[in-house]
């Protein structure tokens, strides 16, 4: 095997990646976790359904970038529907009963797409303009590749920007490090954990639509993306936009460059990771909460 | 109001009654198929083409049906088996996507003396090693589809190939045959690698390491929705130019190929069917399942129709109870969609033609044009002992 610098720098591509995919469902997941304190175990069925949202919406519609907007849309008003008739009810059912609520609905939207979109994986094209691979840095790569890291790093910088220079991001933080606390000072933490969880849903519709051209629309989507995005999230550290973007890299980098070194230890590689930090630090690497 | 539920409860038990002995004459059949994962659509097709064969023999009022989901998962495969056998009291079981459950169930139905029609997993063994009595194939063996290709890519003048398939029973069997006779007709392999089965959805850092090998060609073996997922990939990266991508025929199965769009034009592949095959049998075969079904048939449907005609044959030819119908099942041969079919008497597998076939644009669609005709491929002496 020729191991030269472009080999490195494909893989390191590949590995921002997945990496930039996870981070855009594990910040919805933690931000919810952190502020709302639920266990949404559903949120890789919300990644599913807006993969296949799209792929609806590219097929009828015939263009991606309606289809990525389209996408999110969907998603948040299936999450608002989940929303209304179960997780508002549930929110102070305690995190045993949570997890079993939304296993269960995770159960119910896969047997739902498998009937509306059957079983038999369903593509989505790329964009005209981003079809094909482009030369960067030296190497040939996919550009629509590229295009995700793009997508991941702008939602990176939004989320950024917003939370720590805007009244509401504010407010979001203040929810987070104690919504008791935050209550008192006037903020209406209800309406801001609805609004969060909207966006929490359009980010995971938004990684759907975003992934699906690259790995195909599939019923399994909903939990093969759910246990990675589990472990980025107890990593990194619950609540924080930091905790998100360090576990995604790190999981996203070991699970690439473990597949390529050391195959066979790969998938163990992510779970000692986990182990140890749990044991070190249980609120994970950079938790909002200290 | 007593009375009412007394005459209620006899009227009930009547009809199960009733319904047992009607029951009696039927012909129980247990299929066991994967209704969710990444072969879920596999085990639809297959299902619908049994129900064909069933339908065109006009036997359909004689068999009853139990469908059983397997998940492709071992565990569950077997739990599944064991309930069709001892709780449903199955005559013939049939179906079976993945080799890994073959492997798990076949102590199971030998040992319960049930037939089993494999109409999908191609574990060597089954019908090998462990062959039994009680397990006829009638779709292939992993070997059987992936010897040829060896072969053509040698004589084709690729010398030094990659290959990558999911890590369990059937990708090591694919890959395996291949390796064998590429090797013993000259070629190198320069490298090799087993992805996660079914956990895989990013080729990406496999590639790339496979492109940092050099080879001239890569031989493949991935069916489902993993096979969408690695040409489409595959193609993304601008790979298909330099390095031509040869597989396993399941690559680009009819059933999918048009999920992989354009990315799968130029793959050249091997498999025992192919739609477009050019003959009377086929041609009726495919207006058939077009007709009923909305689609053309690929080859799972066709594993899953001739599974259905080989116990339709086999129950014309007199047999009723679990001895007779595995008597019957080896004796039957016919011309079908895919060519002539014939049971080995030697390993209980089925003794097919294997078309290479290149896949091209149609229009908008794909389909399969023929460049290769491997006649009546028959597994060697595999240390199969029928007793």
């Amino acid at each position: 095997m020729v191991a030269n610098a472009d080999f490195w720098l494909t893989q390191f591509l590949n590995g921002m990646q997945l990496s930039m995919l996870l981070f855009l469902l594990s910040i919805g997941l933690t931000i919810i976790f952190g502020l709302m304190h639920f266990v949404n175990l559903a949120h890789g069925a919300l990644y599913m359904v807006g993969a296949y949202a799209g792929v609806t919406a590219a097929a009828s519609l015939g263009n991606f970038w309606i289809a990525l907007l389209a996408a999110p849309l969907a998603v948040t008003l299936v999450g608002i529907f989940l929303y209304v008739a179960v997780i508002r009810r549930m929110r102070r059912a305690g995190p045993m009963n949570q997890v079993l609520v939304t296993f269960g609905l995770i159960f119910v939207i896969v047997d739902l797409v498998r009937i509306l979109w059957g079983d038999i994986a369903l593509g989505m094209e790329q964009p005209a303009v981003l079809s094909g691979p482009v030369e960067i840095f030296g190497v040939v790569y996919p550009a629509y590749r590229l295009f995700i890291i793009a997508v991941g790093l702008v939602v990176l910088v939004t989320l950024g920007l917003v939370l720590s220079r805007t009244q509401i991001g504010a407010m979001v933080r203040a929810g987070v490090e104690n919504d008791a606390m935050a209550s008192c000072l006037g903020i209406n933490v209800e309406r801001l954990f609805f609004a969060v969880f909207c966006v929490g849903c359009a980010l995971a519709g938004l990684a759907g639509a975003v992934a699906a051209p690259v790995f195909s629309a599939t019923p399994s989507m909903a939990t093969d993306i759910l246990i990675p995005t589990l472990i980025v999230v107890v990593i990194g550290g619950l609540g924080s936009l930091s905790g998100a973007i360090v576990g995604s890299l790190i999981i996203g980098f070991i699970q690439t460059f473990g597949a390529v070194v050391l195959p066979g230890f790969a998938s163990v590689l992510v779970y000692i990771l986990l182990a140890a930090v749990l044991i070190v630090k249980p609120s994970g690497l950079l938790p909002a909460r200290s | 109001m007593k009375f009412h539920t007394f005459a209620a409860l006899a009227a009930c038990a009547s009809a199960v009654l009733v319904a047992n002995t009607a029951a009696a004459a039927d012909i129980k059949v247990g299929l066991l198929l994967p209704k969710s994962g990444t072969y879920a659509a596999l085990g639809k097709e297959i299902e619908d083409g049994f129900t064909l064969a069933l339908d065109e023999a006009g036997m359909s009022e004689d068999f009853t049906l139990v469908v059983e989901d397997s998940e492709a998962k071992p565990s569950v495969g077997v739990a599944k088996a064991r309930k069709l056998v001892l709780e449903d009291q199955v005559d013939v079981m049939a179906g079976i996507v993945s080799s890994a459950v073959l492997g798990a169930v076949r102590d199971f139905v030998d040992g319960s003396k049930v037939p089993l029609i494999v109409a999908n997993a191609g574990n060597n063994e089954a019908t090998g090693e462990s062959c039994s009595p009680y397990i006829t194939r009638v779709s292939f063996s992993n070997a059987q589809v992936n010897r040829p290709m060896g072969e053509w890519l040698a004589k084709s003048g690729f010398n030094k190939v990659y290959t990558l398939a999911p890590d369990y029973a059937a990708g090591h069997q694919m890959i395996d045959a291949f390796t064998e006779t590429f090797i013993a007709n000259g070629g190198e392999i320069v490298g090799s690698e087993y992805t996660p089965f079914g956990k895989t959805q990013d080729f990406g850092p496999y590639l790339t390491k496979a492109k940092a090998a050099a080879p001239d060609a890569i031989y493949v073996f991935y069916a489902g929705g993993e096979a969408i997922t690695f040409v489409k990939q595959y193609d993304s990266f601008g790979m298909k130019k330099d390095i031509p991508l040869f597989g396993s025929g399941f690559l680009t199965s009819p059933l999918y190929v048009a999920a992989e769009g354009p990315a799968a034009i130029g793959v050249t592949t091997a498999l025992h069917y192919v739609p477009t095959l050019n003959t009377p049998e086929n041609k009726s075969f495919v207006e058939m399942f077009t007709a009923k079904y909305g689609h053309a048939p690929s080859e799972f449907a066709v594993q899953g129709y001739d599974a259905g005609r080989v116990l339709a044959e086999a129950v014309k030819a007199g047999a009723s109870d679990r001895e007779t119908i595995k008597e019957q099942l080896a004796q039957v041969s016919y011309s079908g969609p895919r060519g002539p079919l014939l049971i080995d008497p030697n390993t209980n597998n089925i003794v097919q033609n294997i078309y290479v076939y290149e896949t091209v644009a149609d229009g908008d669609a794909l389909t399969q044009k023929v460049v290769g005709t491997v006649d009546l491929v028959r597994d060697p002496a595999n240390g199969c002992k029928l007793n």
